[in-house]
């Protein structure tokens, strides 16, 4: 089991799906939500991942095929 | 001995024991070092400081180290009046810092001798960064010094200019093939797979506060004060906002007057995320794709937007984006009105100055620091259009007839 820090940032046409309960039950990943911003057209929720490395993986990628922007919870560690 | 008294989180406000730890367990924001302000406050004096070593170093009472420091000769860096560029852009008091002047040509080698510092006053024995090329260079000379192994990973269309400059110093580079996305996943996988001091992740907390040195320096330099206005560059957000964290230390601990410095923050169009969020009124920075010249600030991410923000807010100063014909003009003007050769950031400087001054945000007789912050042999590809030599035969008749008028007796 592992975890991974991430923020999710979803654009105004996903606020109304129910994307962090379907990547629980679907990809069989724990998720924590640990501070989040969501209104009416746009929102971010900084969370915690745990499960088999294979199925956060998966997870995210689905995640991110649905429209959802993921970032490391750091921000950008590329630097100047 | 140091006077830090621990690691704070900057959201929540949950405090925690000085290690090689970033974020808050709890709500997973930055940590920042927080210090024993009256212990350190009896400690420094404006006689001590300025008999200090010229470099960075001589602020040493105020920075979070507890041994004998990796110092590469970083730090006290040129204050200088630049009169020809503020006739051009109708300023009276305009300053330039110039942070081109560090050992390994950018305001990197402040942040990085504290982070290494810190890496071999934990035991680590290998140190890393990501990096779009100024943080990989100083990192691996300073490890370089240190007798330290480094891993420094960039983004595989980093500038050919910025390679040779990292790799004389014989880090392991690693140059990564693929998107900005996938360079920062990648690299927040090895710093949590990997025991190493990673530069700015593990200890990033620390490496933040070599920044606060640029603010220290340019009030002392002023002869002990802080400037009206001050206009610098934004990537991650963390040296502006260590630049106002700096000059504020400095009149918490009474060695200059309260601080009303204007805080002006510059992006590049293609990556501005920063300016973006202030203009729209937002306390959220929404990420971006970066698309700039600029490369060095092109940070789509940042992971201090928020606080730069507020410190641009707060300060009663502004955000401002130039496009990249504007800070290519920034970086011609800044090098034929003051000599100085800038990288396109030092560009988006001068040229967001340029657009604060005509807008008005900018008073003419308001004392301005703008802050330079890398060379521009690092990135000349970014004006290599300059180069048009007269080409001549070697004989006087061949100069004569090719300059014609042009030569004044």
């Amino acid at each position: 089991m592992v975890k991974r820090r991430v923020m999710f940032t979803f654009p105004q046409e996903l606020i109304g799906e129910a994307i962090i309960y379907n990547l629980g039950v679907q990809f069989k990943v724990a998720t924590n939500i640990r501070r989040a911003d969501v209104s009416e057209d746009k929102g971010w929720v900084v969370l915690e991942l745990e499960g088999e490395e294979k199925d956060i993986e998966q997870g995210i990628a689905w995640v991110t095929a649905k429209g959802v922007r993921v970032d490391p919870v750091t921000g950008d560690v590329v630097e100047g | 001995m140091s006077y830090v008294r621990a690691l704070s989180c900057r959201k929540c406000g949950r405090e925690y024991p000085p290690e090689p730890i970033n974020l808050c367990d709890f709500c997973f924001s930055p940590l920042e070092v927080i210090y024993d302000y009256k212990s350190m406050a009896k400690a420094v004096s404006r006689e001590n400081l300025s008999s200090g070593p010229a470099s960075m170093w001589r602020y040493r009472d105020l920075l979070p180290v507890e041994s004998e420091v990796v110092d590469i000769g970083t730090g006290f860096t040129p204050l200088v009046k630049a009169d020809n560029l503020g006739r051009e852009l109708g300023l009276e008091q305009l300053y330039i810092k110039n942070d081109c002047l560090n050992p390994t040509y950018s305001f990197k080698d402040r942040v990085v001798s504290v982070a290494i510092t810190k890496a071999r006053e934990f035991g680590f024995d290998t140190v890393a960064c990501a990096s779009t090329g100024n943080l990989a260079a100083s990192v691996a000379a300073h490890a370089a010094q240190a007798n330290m192994k480094s891993y420094v990973f960039v983004a595989s269309d980093v500038e050919q200019g910025k390679l040779v400059g990292i790799a004389i110093y014989d880090p392991v580079l690693i140059a990564v093939e693929g998107s900005y996305d996938d360079v920062n996943r990648l690299c927040t996988k090895v710093a949590e797979s990997y025991n190493w001091g990673f530069i700015n992740i593990n200890l990033r907390p620390y490496y933040a506060e070599g920044s606060k040195t640029l603010g220290y320096e340019v009030a002392e330099q002023l002869g002990w004060r802080a400037p009206e206005c001050v206009v610098a560059p934004a990537a991650s957000g963390l040296l502006f906002t260590r630049i106002w964290k700096g000059l504020d230390e400095f009149s918490m601990l009474g060695l200059i007057e309260p601080v009303n410095t204007h805080m002006y923050v510059t992006q590049a169009a293609g990556s501005s995320p920063i300016v973006n969020a202030f203009e729209a009124g937002s306390l959220h920075v929404h990420p971006v794709k970066p698309n700039t010249v600029a490369k060095s600030i092109a940070i789509g991410n940042p992971a201090d937007g928020y606080y730069a923000l507020r410190v641009a807010r707060q300060s009663g100063g502004a955000a401002c984006a130039v496009t990249d014909e504007e800070l290519v003009a920034g970086m011609k003007l800044l090098a034929q009105t003051e000599g100085i050769f800038a990288e396109t950031a030092g560009g988006v400087v001068v040229a967001g100055l340029k657009k604060l001054v005509a807008s008005g945000a900018i008073k003419k007789g308001e004392l301005t620091v703008a802050f330079i912050t890398g060379a521009g042999l690092k990135t000349q590809e970014a004006v290599s259009d300059v180069v048009r030599p007269l080409v001549i035969k070697p004989t006087l008749e061949s100069f004569k007839e090719v300059l014609g008028e042009r030569v004044v007796v």
